[in-house]
Formats: C-alpha cells, structure tokens, sequence
C-alpha cells in the first residue's frame, strides 16, 4: 500500500503525561512525527493534538486504534490533505542593514504578503503562514541574503466534516 | 451536604482502598511511602499488608492474586528504586491484561525535580505499561485518583494502573468521603456491539465445513466460560487455545482440541492451515501464536470477537469483527447458531494427535529413558490432585510442559506470565493466587534458572505461612535458551549451564518441608506427600538435563510447519 501524508487529529483531556503517552505510540512503532502540534480545541479541557505523519492507510487505522485505547483520548481521526484545511506558519529574522543593501528582500515579502513582526536597528522579522511548499519557496529566495534565525511550526489543520467531540462526551457521561 | 471526616492523606489511601473491597495488598516500605504504611498498620485488621522480599514479588503477587481471585490486585512501593523495582511486574501485568493498582510513594512535592534522594520520574518510566497513571500532589485528589484507578484497572480490557502520591499529600489533610468511580468521559471501556456483525458471524459458523476455534484469556477476563461451552457444544467446533486461554474449558472436554502456538498441539496448528472458519475470541494473534503471518491461515474466513477494538485487524485480517464483551456477544451469537457436529473434521484433529502422542507424548509420559522427564511430574500432580490443582508456571520449558500436560477442570487455574514472559514471575505469583483461591491446591512449577531470580520470596512464604507447593523441575541448565542452542546455534551453550545450589536446604533455611526427587520410583510418593502437606512444601526434582520441548514451530515458519523433532 501507497504512503501518504495523513493528518491525525486526537482530541483528549488536557493531562500532564498524555504528550508522552501519545508520542510514546508512534516512537514504538518508528513512526517519524512530520509535525506535532498541541493546542487547546473548541471545548474547555480538551485538548487537541494535530500529528502528521507519512504512512500507509493500513498503518494510520492501527495507530488510530492504539490513540483511542488511551483512557484519557476522547477520539482520533485521520484525514488526508483534501479532507481539510490546514496551515503552518514560518517566522525569519534578518539584520536590519540587508534591507537596504538588497531591495529583492522588499519584494520578496511584498510579492509573498508576508507580515512584518518587528523592525528596530539591528535585525527586523517577518513572519508568514501557508502551506509547506510556500514557505519552502520563500526559504529558498530569502537563503542567499543569509537569514539569521528560522522558525517554522507544526501544521494546524481543521477538518470539512464536522468532529461530534461534545456529542461523544454528552454521550458517554449520560 | 456529603458527610466527611477530616483525615490526613495516608489514612485516605487506606479508606478508599478499603472502601473498593481490599483486603490483601502487597508490598515494601520505605521513605516516601512511610505515612501510608503507618495507616496499614492501623487498619491492618481490615486489609493484610504482605511485606514481600522486593517490590517485582510485590507485583506478581498481586496478579496471582488478580488471576485466581477475578478480583484487582494492589501493591505498594515507595519512591525511587522502590518504583522502578515495580516496572517488569507491571509491564507483564499490561501485555497480560491483568487488573491490577499499584501505588508508589513520591518525594514531597517541592522536592519534584531536584533530583532528591530516591526521586524517579515513575510517571514517565510507568507511561508505556500502564493502562493508565497520575500524579497525586494534593491530599484532597486522593479518593478520586483511587476510585478512578479502581475502576480503569477492572473495566473494559483490564490493566495496571499506578498512582503516585507525594508524601506532602500523604501528610496533608482533606475532607474525607468516598464515592466509587462509574464514569470516566473520555473512556469507552466497553464498545457496543453491532448485531449484525453477530449475524453475520452466525451466517459463517452455520455455513463452515471446518470451523476452529481459538480462545484467549478474553474468555476467562469477560467471565464468559459458560457460554463458550454452550458455542462450543451446539456447534460442533473443534476448540483450541492459547497458553491464557487455558482452563476456560475443561482440559478433557471432548471438543477441546488442545494449545496453538510455538509449542502447542500438533492438530491445531496443522488444522489452522485447513479451517475454512477461523473464530478467534477474546485472543490477540501474538507472534507466538501465529508464527509467519504471510503463512497464517490464509484459507480460512475468520471472525474476531474482542473487547478491544484495536486488536481487530493488527495482526490478522478479520472478514467479521464482534467488538464488545466476550460474555455478552457469545451469548449473542449462540441465539443465531445452529446445533451442529463435525465429527470427520473433530476426527482430522485427533488423527493428528495420534501421531503426536506416538512422537512427542508417549515419551514424556511414559518414558523408557532413566532419566526423569517434565511430563512425567505434571502428570503426577494431575494425579494427585484430581486434575484440579491452580497451576503458576514461571518461563521456559517448564512453563511449556506445564501447560501441555497439566489438565484442568476449572477456570481461573492456569497463571502464567503470557506476554512477558518474565521469569522469576511463578513463586511470589503463586503467594497471590494461593490467597486468592485459599480453598485449592496451588503448585508453582518452576525452572532451576527462574527460581533463582525471586527465591528471596520464600521468606514471604516462610512469614505468611502460605501454603504454597513449590517444584523445581531441575535441568541445571537454561533450559529453553539451551534448547535453542542446541537447535539453531549449533549447540554452543553460552551461558546456559547452571552451577546451583542446594536447593532443599535453601527451601529448609525457611523453614519450608523439602525434599530432592532423582528416581522415577520416588516421584509419585513425594507429590502425594506434598499435596497432603497442610503447609507450604518443596520438592526439586532432577529431570533429564537434555530433553527438549516438541512440538515447535521454528520462528519465523508457518504454523503448518510444526516440527515434532
């Protein structure tokens, strides 16, 4: 069976130890974490953690079945890059002097519409977010100024199908 | 208004665990965990502290216990070294699906993260075998992180839970009262199940040429032996099992064709690679079971019934899945069965066993050879105990011909470490399943190799007058490892021999009745006299160093491939 990129989706109570029991589950069975982002969800005290990972199908339903089995997971999904929308954002520092020595700086945040963060004397920042090959495309023309820092973070994503996570907690604490 | 008491956090431990029905708890003292003791010590008439020889006995108790009992099995630890010591127990307890609280003591909570003495991060090291763990810092959290772990550990598919209690919470106070935990929102412990996936299972089992069965410990956790019987008998279906499967079904039933597996019967694993229906229930197609998964039963249809969704398609590719409780759904299923024989197919496994009786049993029952043979003392105990003694193997070849040759009449009687497979696991194992079926007969049979790793539980033995029967079946040798040396390491036996010790004054230096079996004419006489003993009582016996166990089926090779030499 083909790999594919799949955004996994695992809402579950906000605990402590739950970020290591989970990446536990993928560590275990070498699976590579593209992106790991956690972050609160729609509903007080649920947490929502967005992993992506290169897998085939077969694999990510077995995974969904060992993140489900944790007592403190209240559901976990799994979608491919057409089931939703998603987003990563890139933040790159400068030194201030490359903005007026190289004006192809200017444009390249013009052309992109990228967000300017900060600006003093001594560095300025910009910031943007997008999809992966965007942001790899700006890394690659900004590369020859020299950037000096790099950030990007993990993807967030939200589904097109609805995710019934209050419907399933209402349920079960009938 | 609830009624509550003001209480320090120790004495709260001690309520809740009273409260969830305890009233046998294993364990070790020490620093962090010392407020805790000194309650036990107060309520010690309402719940029998078992000081063990090291935390790992601690922990296999308390599943020996959970094992024979049905009931959650708790040990205490205190911090550091104390919870580390826990981990293999418990590690065996989540692969086995043992029901089972274990509670660590913790340094103070302003202490967490210093490195104090004896702090470990037990919540991170325990994370991976736990069905689930907490840390409690605050003595008010106490009764809720107690009745919640009381309720992880016995529901859904059982496991081991750990709480951590610093000794600040320990000491402090709270408004007692304590409510048991029914509800966790996040948690499902039993999925529904779908009826039509209960049809469609009957569809199958009515329309199967050569249906098999093979049943797991799910049986015996969701307490649904009765009604395997019933599928069992009103179908027809030749029955096999898997080593925690065992004693779910009566080893003489007609329709019980014996074990799967690496070393199981040579019927059943033939016949896996003949069925058409393949009805697995409450088992987990472990790698010891299934040999080459490429080669595993690729003929046949197979059914899965299970409590645990995540087990449906992880190894084998099911065509019908039943997800719920093992007791509910066979009973479900049986309204949509039709009553049924198979006789020429019951017929194909008992040819089978023809040919293994004549290679492999004949010679360990009845052997012609002077040396003594594993078999041989696993019959004679059936013997003596009407086939109906609670059997705790340890791991190895023991283990293997224990579950081979002992028969059994009872269910909950075959406690074994399955997953793990941690030696040293039988003799604080069998201290637990003694005290939890007081009324039976319980043998621990162990190697020379496994006794040594936890025989500093004699003196548990020795201090709670347990009435444990101890054999030794001793080959001076690792024996399984040695067996894989022999067969596929061209007999190089690296660190396989045993140079060992005398083990009856060992057994008598606690005060144990002792006795060294080397004859075949002694044999009979000394297990009769142990079965009789009213005390706890060992017997090592001397068996051929060399013999190996057979059937195999080679790692790595298809099931069909069984060897029986």
């Amino acid at each position: 069976m083909e790999k594919k990129l799949y955004t996994i989706s695992v809402y579950s109570e906000n605990n402590l130890g739950l970020l290591n029991r989970i990446s536990t589950i993928f560590v275990k069975r070498h699976i590579n974490i593209e992106s790991l982002t956690v972050s609160a969800s729609e509903i007080e005290n649920v947490s929502r953690f967005i992993v992506v990972v290169n897998m085939t199908e077969e694999a990510v339903k077995k995974i969904i079945g060992q993140l489900e089995k944790q007592v403190e997971v209240i559901q976990a999904y799994y979608h491919t890059d057409d089931e939703i929308i998603f987003t990563e954002t890139a933040m790159f520092k400068f030194k201030s002097d490359l903005l007026f020595e190289n004006p192809q700086i200017q444009n390249i945040i013009k052309e992109n519409n990228m967000n300017i963060v900060t600006v003093n004397r001594t560095f300025f920042i910009v910031e943007k977010a997008g999809r992966r090959h965007e942001i790899d495309a700006i890394y690659d023309a900004f590369a020859p100024f020299g950037i000096a820092q790099f950030v990007r973070s993990g993807r967030v994503a939200i589904s097109k199908e609805a995710m019934n996570i209050r419907k399933i907690l209402g349920e079960i604490v009938q | 208004m609830k009624k509550t008491e003001r209480i320090i956090g120790a004495e709260a431990v001690v309520r809740s665990l009273i409260a969830e029905g305890v009233d046998v708890a294993y364990g070790y003292p020490g620093g962090a965990i010392m407020p805790i003791y000194d309650e036990l010590y107060k309520y010690q008439d309402q719940l029998h502290h078992v000081l063990t020889r090291h935390e790992q006995g601690a922990t296999h108790a308390a599943q020996g216990f959970a094992r024979t009992s049905g009931r959650v099995g708790v040990a205490f630890a205190t911090s550091g070294p104390g919870a580390t010591n826990l981990i293999t127990g418990i590690a065996d307890a989540q692969i086995d699906s043992t029901p089972m609280v274990c509670i660590t003591g913790q340094v103070a909570s302003h202490l967490l993260g210093t490195d104090a003495f004896q702090e470990t991060d037990v919540i991170s090291i325990s994370s991976p075998v736990t069905k689930w763990n907490v840390q409690v810092t605050k003595a008010e959290d106490i009764p809720a992180a107690i009745a919640k772990a009381f309720y992880i550990a016995k529901s859904g598919r059982p496991g081991p839970v750990l709480i951590d209690i610093t000794k600040d919470a320990q000491l402090g106070e709270l408004d007692y009262s304590y409510e048991k935990c029914t509800v966790v929102r996040s948690y499902k412990p039993i999925p529904e199940t779908n009826i039509e996936k209960v049809k469609e299972a009957a569809t199958l089992i009515n329309a199967a040429k050569k249906p098999m069965i093979i049943f797991g410990q799910g049986v015996i956790l969701g307490g649904a032996e009765s009604e395997l019987k019933a599928l069992v008998e009103k179908a027809g279906i030749p029955s096999a099992w898997t080593v925690l499967g065992l004693s779910a079904l009566a080893t003489n039933h007609p329709l019980n064709v014996g074990m799967v597996g690496m070393h199981g019967h040579y019927g059943p694993n033939k016949l896996t690679n003949e069925c058409d229906l393949l009805i697995a229930i409450g088992m987990r197609f472990d790698d010891r079971v299934t040999g080459d998964l490429s080669k595993y039963a690729k003929q046949a249809k197979v059914i899965h019934f299970d409590i645990d969704p995540a087990e449906v398609d992880k190894n084998v590719k099911t065509d019908v899945a039943v997800i719920g409780d093992s007791k509910d759904t066979l009973a479900k299923v049986l309204e949509f069965i039709d009553e049924k024989e198979h006789s020429s197919w019951l017929q194909e496994f008992r040819s089978f066993d023809k040919i293994e009786f004549e290679k492999v049993i004949n010679g360990q029952l009845n052997p012609t050879k002077e040396g003594l043979t594993m078999g041989e003392v696993l019959q004679g105990i059936n013997k003596a105990t009407h086939d109906d003694a609670v059997i705790v193997s340890d791991v190895g070849q023991h283990q293997m011909m224990a579950v081979r040759y002992a028969n059994f009449t009872h269910t909950r009687s075959n406690v074994t470490s399955g997953g793990l497979g941690t030696m040293g696991f039988a003799l604080p194992a069998a201290i637990g399943a003694k005290m939890g079926a007081p009324s039976r007969h319980v043998v621990a049979i162990i190697g020379d190799g496994g006794f040594q790793m936890t025989c500093q539980e004699l003196g548990t033995i020795l201090q709670t007058g347990t009435a444990v029967k101890i054999v030794v079946l001793n080959n001076e040798f690792l024996g399984m490892v040695r067996q894989w040396q022999q067969l596929f390491f061209d007999k190089r036996y690296a660190s396989t021999e045993m140079i060992n010790p005398n083990f009856v004054k060992l057994a008598e230096a606690y005060s144990i009745p002792a006795k060294k079996i080397v004859k075949r004419e002694d044999l009979q006489g000394a297990i009769d006299e142990m079965i009789a003993c009213e005390t706890s009582y060992f017997l090592e016996v001397m068996v051929e160093k060399e013999d190996n166990v057979f059937p195999m089926v080679p790692t790595g090779s298809s099931v069909s491939d069984i060897r029986l030499e």
